[in-house]
């Protein structure tokens, strides 16, 4: 299955990768040929089929919900690219 | 004196409580090895000199008091993968999203190696977010195999397969989503395990498929993998997917092999297989029927849609698990005058090409009006995959097959195309999707002396069963103890 150029541009938009024209070219070409192939899957018959979701055979088991120290936020800032006031510093998000 | 790094695991400890030497002299000799030939393997993404030797002196420390002695893993210098957060350590999972990024916190599975005594020598290479068969998709450089530098090792727990096979540490951990255990660990001549789902906890482990990703062990011997499986495995309450079952202490003595019942999937003999991985295996299987097993031909017929379906599941997985990555909180940022070109900036400079196709396979896979028809439709598939073993399971113990289609390949040979480097993943990834465990013992060499792996899958929460069989086997073969000459 082709996919078109502003199929891909769409995706990339959507998955919020600033490409350029040439990437755009052949990510175009290689995930056509990756749709092609899993295209395979159209030939099972799956109506009274359930769906599997997880890998696991036994239930999620949640911890008592017990308050507790977490990871320190002077530890975790140090990280961020940005950091001000014991807070992620980022762009403006209006103009 | 022996060399210290030609030792396993077990032989570490033997020489340990006797005295024999201490753990300062072993992580010395592994570091001196990884600073001599590291640099013709690159196995490594960063080696913790200091913090290595200071944990190697407080071990020797601990040993002349009674509860040093209880530690199983006192001093043993092991190594792990860069997907696994160690406090204080650098974890890029081989991006450079997450180049300087420095993890406050410690993976349980590492913190369990930890408090057993384990001496962390440092992280190692690994394809972008774990994504690849031969590391050669890692944003700092391939990991080049041991037995043949112009080759790769496998991936994506390349880096930790070459440096158990080059002998810079005795053991090592990995993850497995599609076989990333496994296949480097046949194309290295090691033994990998990939653990059942559920069954190590994923706490600090940087998510890939969150619904396939395991942790799991390489080690030169299935005794050696079965000590590091046992100490790490079991019920985690900071990972809810981790499943409440009692780990066993596994015991390898009397018959583990008379008796049993081994399946050979017929589907995973294709056309295509190199004639001698085919050879070795089959080889492998007659040994095991020499040791008692009762062989017999099976059929798990839907393996031919496991690639497509992991091709979908795996990358829609990935596409939400690294929304996470935005140059906010984390890893470098690409400046821009508003916040929407800060992410687009950062996103589509940082990740590498292997990275970005698979965000864009599973964003799209995921995208409105295709939902139903392609993850929906694997979803099920899935289902029809998890049978297979099923019923296999009411007939058989366990099953035995190749780990992968070719023994290692050339660096270079599959990196242009995208579904021949996917193929390399087509015998391991049926059990990721099932949710069950294997293991990939070496069972002989091809003509040019590149390992062939022996892989052994089981029903679910069953490693012991594959420990004790792989140990068996590695009694009556000493293809586990050849080394590459480096």
């Amino acid at each position: 299955m082709a996919l078109t150029q502003k199929e891909v541009e769409h995706i990339a938009k959507l998955a919020r990768l600033e490409l350029s024209a040439e990437q755009m070219e052949r990510y175009r070409e290689q995930l056509s040929a990756i749709l092609d192939y899993i295209a395979k899957l159209r030939e099972l018959d799956t109506k009274d089929v359930p769906p599997t979701a997880g890998g696991g055979l036994t239930q999620m088991t949640l911890r008592a919900d017990e308050p507790r120290p977490g990871l320190a936020t002077d530890e975790l800032l140090k990280n961020a690219p940005e950091a001000e006031d014991d807070q992620f510093k980022i762009p403006p998000v209006f103009e | 004196m022996t060399d210290l790094t030609s030792l396993t695991l077990t032989e570490m400890q033997n020489g340990l409580n006797k005295g024999e030497f201490s753990s300062r002299e072993l992580v010395k000799a592994a570091l001196e090895r990884v600073e001599s030939s590291g640099v013709k393997t690159h196995a490594f993404l960063h080696v913790a000199k200091e913090s290595a030797l200071k944990q190697a002196d407080d071990a020797d420390k601990q040993r002349t008091t009674n509860d040093g002695r209880q530690k199983p893993l006192l001093g043993i210098p092991v190594a792990i993968k860069d997907v696994l957060t160690v406090e204080g350590l650098p974890c890029t999972c081989g991006s450079k999203i997450l180049e300087g990024y420095i993890p406050p916190f410690t993976a349980t599975s590492v913190k369990r190696l930890r408090d057993a005594g384990a001496v962390i020598v440092g992280k190692t290479n690994t394809d972008e977010f774990a994504m690849g068969s031969s590391t050669e998709h890692s944003a700092y450089g391939v990991t080049k195999n041991p037995w043949d530098l112009t080759r790769v090792p496998g991936g994506s727990s390349g880096g930790s397969a070459a440096a158990v096979a080059a002998r810079y540490v005795p053991a090592a951990l990995g993850t497995d989503t599609g076989g990333s255990v496994r296949q480097p660990a046949s194309l290295c001549g090691i033994t990998g395990l990939k653990t059942t789902y559920g069954r190590v906890s994923r706490y600090g482990l940087v998510a890939f498929g969150s619904s396939l990703d395991t942790v799991g062990a390489l080690g030169r011997t299935a005794q050696d993998v079965a000590q590091i499986f046992s100490i790490m495995a079991g019920r985690d309450p900071l990972d809810a997917t981790s499943a409440d079952q009692p780990v066993p202490q596994i015991q390898f003595d009397g018959d583990a092999v008379r008796g049993l019942k081994i399946g050979v999937p017929k589907e995973y003999f294709i056309k295509g297989i190199q004639p001698e991985v085919e050879e070795k295996t089959r080889a492998a299987i007659q040994q095991l029927k020499d040791l008692g097993a009762e062989i017999r031909e099976i059929s798990l017929p839907h393996t031919e849609y496991a690639l497509p379906v992991y091709y979908i599941i795996a990358p829609a997985e990935a596409s939400a698990n690294l929304a996470r990555y935005d140059g906010i909180r984390y890893g470098p940022r690409v400046d821009a005058d508003n916040l929407w070109d800060v992410f687009f900036k950062t996103r589509g400079s940082k990740f590498g090409p292997e990275v970005t196709r698979r965000i864009m396979i599973g964003t799209y896979a995921l995208s409105a009006g295709y939902y139903d028809a392609y993850y929906g439709q694997a979803q099920k598939v899935r289902t029809l995959i998890k049978r297979d073993f099923e019923a296999a399971f009411r007939e058989v113990d366990l099953i035995a097959a190749p780990t992968a289609p070719e023994t290692a390949f050339k660096i270079g040979e599959h990196i242009n195309d995208p579904i021949a480097m996917y193929l390399e993943d087509v015998f391991t990834l049926p059990a990721n999707l099932a949710g069950v465990p294997g293991i990939s013992v070496n069972c002989g060499f091809d003509k040019n002396n590149l390992p062939v792996g022996l892989q052994l899958i089981g029903p679910h929460f069953r490693e012991d069963l594959l420990l004790r069989v792989a140990h068996a086997y590695q009694q009556v073969t000493d293809w586990h103890k050849k080394a590459p000459s480096l």
